[in-house]
């Protein structure tokens, strides 16, 4: 295999939504002259191109009302596109809900059945699948009973225990991928990664940047309808950050609860590493703009890396130390000794506030550091591991 | 291991060719990817026919008995309201397998006609996250009024055997011939009235009161000899006669209600009724092919409508 064959393609994909406000023959026929002005139109997407190819796992991520979901159900063919075409190959199933199509007053193993078969698998395949279903979810004892009486656990369990048994070329999930607890998110997350070795295509929508982050090799970055970022799942995370901080910055400014009439602004915050005694040290420098002194303040400091998991906060408080606090502008340093972070960039989110939990001021993303590669493995940590021979066991 | 697994697949996936997703055919082409599509399904409509059966009598101890309770109901109402109290028996020999004959097809017509009009609407769930050739929903419930149908037509066999009246002449084969009409006619209303309350709710309570008028408008409480000796064979009773509904219940009675043909010198049946229920079939079934392709139309947008 050279290059791997496009499985999913999808042309020039537009989608308009029409709104009617009205719904019944008597508001149709009163409205039936000015009924232009009774329905609303929108684009949902516009000019999507993707060519998605076999094997690889593609995330789908923006706002809400983006029109993730919406191109989801395109590819999957439960939405027709205004204009443009998809093309598909290969057995699809779409998890666009978990358990679409239970019935509640069915035992769960007849739900079984007719899950499986509106995902497309036939009875004997069913039959076959079946023991191995069930044992997947693990709900063996209630097989045979009504889904009504089921926790919602136990129901979600079952659905999603049917649909990776499916065995698609494609799958397309809507975030769905995190349900029952957490041994059970485990198993998922084990039989996802199985599904990537198999050679199986994956589409997925998620709100979870670290999950896009970990299992995607491709993110698609979608706004109002349109492709903002298609290729490098950090590269795209970033993006779809930076979209959400330019909307928070735009709700603050509009509310201006930010800026001058805050006690406290950040001024500049500005991050520089230093390697010292094979040490690696972080050095974060903060300027803060003291407009209105209070009887205290502190600051607070996060670091995130670029797939948007949280690896460490902090806040001044505990720390004893008492800041400057008279009007004016005061530049203070942070220093962190010793990070032992693995490589890649990492974001650092600063705020500053009081013991009581007011926030004055924060912004997120505000500095970043890189960590060149170096030393021995890779990962979050950076380790510094270490061999040594004849020592004894326990 | 694994990874000649994937390489496995992915040879079989690139061999495979790239189909459009979802249904985009011409208006006419359309036809025969549609029935395809359908037919590639039919496991999964039995199913979905199955659970609708199950789930209806699940917890209740009488299960499917309750399916019977309601055409045995009417039958004894209108046996006793309009046979013996009105007196209308006097005219008709054995009223009530002549009342119980137009029942059990104008229940099948009923039936497939109302709950495929919903059929849409009440599987929304599907609908919107699932993709499957949606006929298949105003189909189940043809296909479970079919299962309500066979227990009663069972019911009015064993009943003829017991008055002694089975049919043995050779007007049973009007039985099939009106049986697939009414098939044929309700299916097609159902389709194309499952696609268009979808946009319109309307439909759903329009159909209800349509089929109460509709069940006086055909022969079936009372005889045809009613209306022929009042309209005396006028344009009136020609267009009465153009219901196809009216058509299958004549040809259900001449093929089920034999004391109307030995025991009555009434007029119970129009001339000609093989060959109108031909007609009536005929068009029935351009009926059927227009409506699934107005569906097919409509279908493309089910799911952000609902």
């Amino acid at each position: 295999m050279t290059q791997p064959a496009t499985i999913i393609s999808v042309n020039d994909v537009s989608k308009r939504f029409i709104l009617h406000k009205d719904k019944s023959v008597k508001e149709r026929i009163l409205n039936f002259s000015n009924s232009k002005a009774y329905r609303e139109d929108f684009w949902a997407l516009r000019d999507i191109s993707l060519d998605i190819k076999t094997g690889s796992t593609v995330g789908l991520v923006g706002h809400n009302g983006s029109g993730k979901s919406t191109l989801l159900k395109v590819i999957g063919g439960i939405i027709q596109p205004t204009s443009g075409s998809v093309l598909r190959r290969g057995r699809m199933a779409a998890l666009l809900e978990l358990g679409a199509g239970f019935h509640p007053d069915l035992t769960g193993r007849e739900n079984v059945y007719l899950n499986a078969a509106l995902l497309g698998l036939s009875r004997q395949e069913t039959d076959r699948q079946f023991d191995q279903i069930v044992e997947f979810s693990g709900i063996e004892e209630f097989i045979d009973t009504q889904v009504k009486f089921y926790s919602s656990g136990m129901y979600v369990r079952l659905a999603f225990s049917v649909a990776i048994h499916v065995d698609p070329d494609v799958l397309l999930v809507d975030e769905v991928l995190a349900v029952g607890d957490e041994p059970f998110q485990r198993k998922c997350m084990d039989k996802i990664a199985q599904f990537q070795s198999e050679g199986r295509t994956i589409v997925l929508v998620s709100h979870s940047s670290e999950q896009v982050g970990r299992l995607c090799d491709r993110v698609v970055v979608l706004d109002k309808g349109r492709v903002m970022h298609d290729g490098d799942p950090t590269e795209g995370i970033r993006i779809l950050r930076d979209g959400y901080d330019a909307e928070a910055h735009r709700v603050d400014a509009s509310s201006s609860s930010r800026d001058l009439s805050a006690p406290y602004t950040l001024a500049s915050a500005k991050a520089h590493t230093e390697r010292a005694d094979g040490r690696f040290n972080l050095i974060v420098d903060i300027g803060v703009d003291v407009h209105q002194p209070k009887p205290h303040w502190g600051i607070g400091l996060s670091i995130e890396n670029t797939l948007g998991m949280n690896l460490y906060g902090m806040t001044t408080f505990p720390m004893d130390v008492t800041l400057p606090n008279t009007i004016g502008h005061h530049s203070i340093r942070l220093a962190f000794p010793d990070v032992r972070v693995g490589t890649g960039k990492y974001l650092i989110n600063v705020g500053l506030g009081d013991s009581a939990g007011t926030t004055y001021d924060r912004r997120s993303g505000i500095t970043s550091f890189d960590v060149a590669d170096e030393g021995i493995g890779n990962g979050i940590l950076s380790l510094d591991p270490q061999i040594i021979l004849g020592a004894t066991e326990g | 291991m694994t990874s000649s697994d994937a390489d496995q697949r992915a040879l079989k996936i690139s061999q495979e060719p790239l189909r459009p997703v979802g249904q985009q055919y011409g208006f006419v082409t359309g036809t025969l990817e549609s029935l395809k599509d359908i037919w590639s399904h039919r496991e999964l409509m039995s199913m979905l026919v199955r659970r609708e059966i199950k789930a209806r009598y699940k917890d209740s101890s009488l299960g499917l008995l309750w399916s019977l309770v309601r055409p045995l109901t009417q039958l004894m109402i209108y046996y006793f309201a309009i046979g013996q109290i009105m007196g209308l028996a006097r005219n008709i020999p054995s009223f009530a397998i002549f009342v119980f004959v137009g029942l059990t097809i104008w229940g099948l017509f009923t039936e497939i006609v109302s709950s495929g009009t919903t059929s849409i609407l009440n599987n929304a769930g599907l609908v919107k996250k699932i993709y499957l050739p949606r006929e298949i929903f105003p189909l189940g419930s043809v296909g479970s009024a079919l299962f309500n149908f066979a227990i009663q037509f069972a019911i009015l066999v064993v009943a003829t055997l017991v008055v002694g009246q089975f049919p043995v002449t050779s007007d049973v084969l009007y039985a099939p011939l009106s049986f697939v009409t009414v098939l044929v006619f309700g299916t097609a209303l159902g389709i194309f009235l499952s696609s268009v309350n979808v946009y319109l709710r309307d439909v759903q309570h329009l159909v209800e009161v349509a089929l109460i008028v509709l069940f006086w408008a055909s022969p079936i409480v009372y005889s045809f000899s009613f209306v022929h000796d009042k309209l005396n064979g006028n344009w009136l009773e020609q267009l009465y006669l153009m219901n196809p509904v009216t058509l299958a219940v004549l040809g259900m009675q001449k093929a089920l209600w034999v004391a109307g043909t030995t025991e009555s010198d009434a007029i119970n049946w129009p001339p000609d009724l093989g060959v109108r229920l031909f007609i009536a079939l005929a068009i029935g079934l351009v009926l059927l092919w227009l409506s699934q392709r107005v569906f097919s139309r409509l279908q493309g947008n089910f799911a952000q409508e609902l």
